[in-house]
């Protein structure tokens, strides 16, 4: 009888084409998306010559750079136009299969990806950007690379690779009322650190996973890399298979798929490296006052002293975030006034997150201005059906077209510096989202919030 | 890519925990040919001129965190950095700068002045200080084997072809799911 072993310890053993002597494997590559910013890396291929191997493993998605706008417009920025294009140019040379600015498959690569069936349990999936660690929500191994990787991976669909160590994060209890996937991960991130799971593949367990469905999977997964993982898992089970039945690239013999899935969860008796455990209940709305997603706290909570901290490095970090956020310690976090809203990311622009953010913000008025952003074209045709669309431009919101946009900014969609913005989306870095930004991190609940009172609001309160 | 075999080189010293690479590079270089020379953009937010003849960047833990950028790596090597030590770095970070040549030593050094000269030794491991002493460190044999050769993984790879396609016959047969359908 062979050892127990971890979903990870099984993902990378069907994977593993060699391992040398050294420790470095080879790993066997099952799905690889290409965006905008791969451009480095088929410019790489070019200038050496190369075939990409394997286009029919290769998906190209326009999301980085594409206009929140109307599509009917065209993009003003020509640097920003020519990044899409030139992204349209590579994938039909080369042959690969896009879903480009005008496809109805379109949207961020890690919302569409799982959602046209792409993304299936025990494959191991790349892409060019960190957030690829989304798709462990389905029991496969996903994670981000560089432009010199992603060159690798189109021209032999193989990557070296060291295997990672296990960290199981175990949730176990309820969530409560107007508590999130997002709260729950900016928790574990609070509880880790931005650098505490580095060199790990986080699965995540427990009676709270268990509970979420897929989307509020991918959010934990997605954010598994603000705790330096190398990428985040939560084992199949009949939830993931009943969310991928009929999906247009799932498999054809899908009984046969689903009787292997079953084998993917890790062994009883597998050991883990490391084990954390949080218990569900205890976990708050939660929100980010500094400039790194570690710095999560209980919307209840205030913002932090340094002078409380006795660390010298510590405190100089605590001091340089709030100067930069423009804080003051022992401020109220509920109550802070915002000067915007963002709602978005494949973090949090599914069709759940957009119901719950609507939900809060049905028949009332955003005080300030805002920005909704779904995360595909299926979503955003979802979502309209419903009306959600409706209520979000009731309330003074903007409705756009789905991409990273205001995230990551690379479309034009920043916020102006000094400003500070409640958003749904995974990083509050200094300069994420604009020169001088200031970013809070939160559910798409707490951001509906937020618009509705300009200030950050304990979701509870509006919504008893 | 350029060998590294040893450095002796002034260092600048950015003494913070979290570097990540919004800070080193931020996105809206990201679109920018890299024969526009990437060393104008780095810590381009930070208001941060690195000492003159600097090649080895002294830095808090879990330095280059965040996104896959590799124009983060760019950045660096573009402004003459051939070496980041830090107590820790963010992985996809580690990775990229392995693949051109920039070499991460993960180490706490802590006190240095910038300007401070200090000599690595990638051979030995080791990092040699003004006054005589050595720090040693670890690194990854594989990534060792590449920053000394000064290679890229393509052709090493390649060579093992075969594997790789015994590889794929079994996997078919193994996992007939796995496949792009539709």
């Amino acid at each position: 009888m062979s050892a127990p072993r971890t979903l990870l310890d099984k993902l990378w053993d069907s994977h593993a084409i060699l391992t040398r002597d050294d420790g470095a494997s080879l790993l066997w590559i099952d799905r690889h998306f290409v965006h905008e910013g791969s451009f480095h890396a088929f410019g790489m291929l070019d200038h050496a010559h190369r075939p990409v191997h394997r286009p029919d493993l290769t998906v190209g998605v326009a999301d980085h750079y594409v206009p929140s706008h109307a599509r009917t417009r065209p993009i003003a920025d020509p640097e920003v136009a020519g990044m899409v294009a030139q992204l349209q140019a590579n994938t039909v040379r080369h042959g690969i299969r896009l879903f480009g600015l005008d496809d109805a498959r379109q949207g961020i690569v890690h919302v569409a990806g799982p959602e046209q069936g792409l993304t299936l349990p025990g494959l191991t999936i790349v892409c060019g950007d960190s957030h690829t660690s989304t798709h462990g929500a389905f029991g496969a191994l996903g994670f981000g690379i560089g432009a010199s990787e992603v060159a690798h991976v189109l021209a032999t669909q193989t990557l070296w690779q060291r295997r990672p160590r296990n960290l199981r994060v175990v949730l176990n209890g309820a969530l409560g009322v107007h508590v999130a996937a997002k709260d729950l991960i900016l928790a574990i991130i609070a509880r880790l650190g931005a650098g505490g799971a580095v060199g790990h593949v986080i699965e995540y367990a427990g009676t709270a996973i268990r509970a979420l469905e897929m989307e509020a999977r991918m959010t934990v997964c997605n954010m598994s890399i603000e705790a330096g993982a190398r990428a985040g898992m939560v084992a199949p089970d009949d939830t993931t298979f009943q969310w991928l039945a009929g999906r247009p690239f799932a498999p054809a013999d899908f009984d046969a798929a689903i009787a292997a899935w079953r084998t993917l969860p890790s062994d009883a008796e597998a050991r883990f490296d490391r084990e954390v455990t949080l218990d569900a209940a205890a976990i708050a709305p939660t929100v980010t006052w500094g400039t790194s997603p570690e710095t999560a706290v209980p919307v209840t909570a205030s913002v932090p002293d340094p002078a409380a901290e006795p660390d010298a490095a510590r405190r100089a970090r605590i001091g340089e975030q709030l100067d930069y956020m423009g804080l003051t310690p022992g401020t109220k976090l509920d109550g802070l006034t915002v000067d915007r809203v963002f709602i978005g990311s494949c973090t949090n622009a599914r069709l759940p997150d957009l119901r719950a953010a609507a939900a809060v913000l049905r028949g009332r008025r955003a005080a300030v201005p805002g920005l909704v952003v779904p995360g595909s074209v299926p979503v955003k045709r979802a979502a309209e059906a419903e009306g959600l669309d409706r209520i979000f431009r009731d309330a003074g919101l903007i409705w756009g077209e789905p991409g990273c946009s205001m995230c990551v900014g690379t479309n034009g969609d920043t916020v102006p510096r000094g400003e500070r913005c409640a958003a749904t989306s995974n990083r509050n870095f200094q300069g994420r989202q604009g020169p001088g930004a200031r970013t809070h991190l939160m559910s798409p609940a707490m951001a509906a919030a937020a618009a509705v009172r300009g200030a950050i609001t304990d979701v509870r309160r509006l919504m008893p | 890519m350029t060998p590294f075999t040893t450095l002796t080189a002034p260092v600048a010293v950015l003494d913070r925990a979290n570097i990540d690479t919004d800070q080193i590079i931020p996105a809206r270089f990201l679109r920018k040919p890299r024969s526009a020379g990437y060393g104008q953009f780095l810590f381009a937010d930070l208001g941060l001129t690195l000492p003159r003849d600097a090649a080895i960047l002294v830095a808090g833990e879990n330095f280059g965190c965040g996104s896959s950028r590799e124009g983060a790596v760019y950045a660096l090597i573009d402004a003459g950095i051939s070496c980041v030590i830090a107590p820790s770095f963010g992985d996809i970070f580690a990775g990229n700068a392995a693949q051109n040549g920039l070499l991460t030593v993960a180490l706490a050094l802590a006190g240095l002045a910038d300007g401070t000269v200090l000599t690595i030794d990638l051979p030995a491991e080791v990092v040699r200080l003004p006054d005589g002493t050595a720090r040693s460190f670890t690194i990854d044999a594989f990534r060792k084997q590449r920053l000394l050769a000064g290679r890229d993984d393509i052709d090493l790879t390649l060579s093992h072809a075969a594997a790789i396609a015994a590889f794929v016959r079994q996997d078919r047969t193994a996992r007939p799911w796995a496949g792009v359908t539709g």
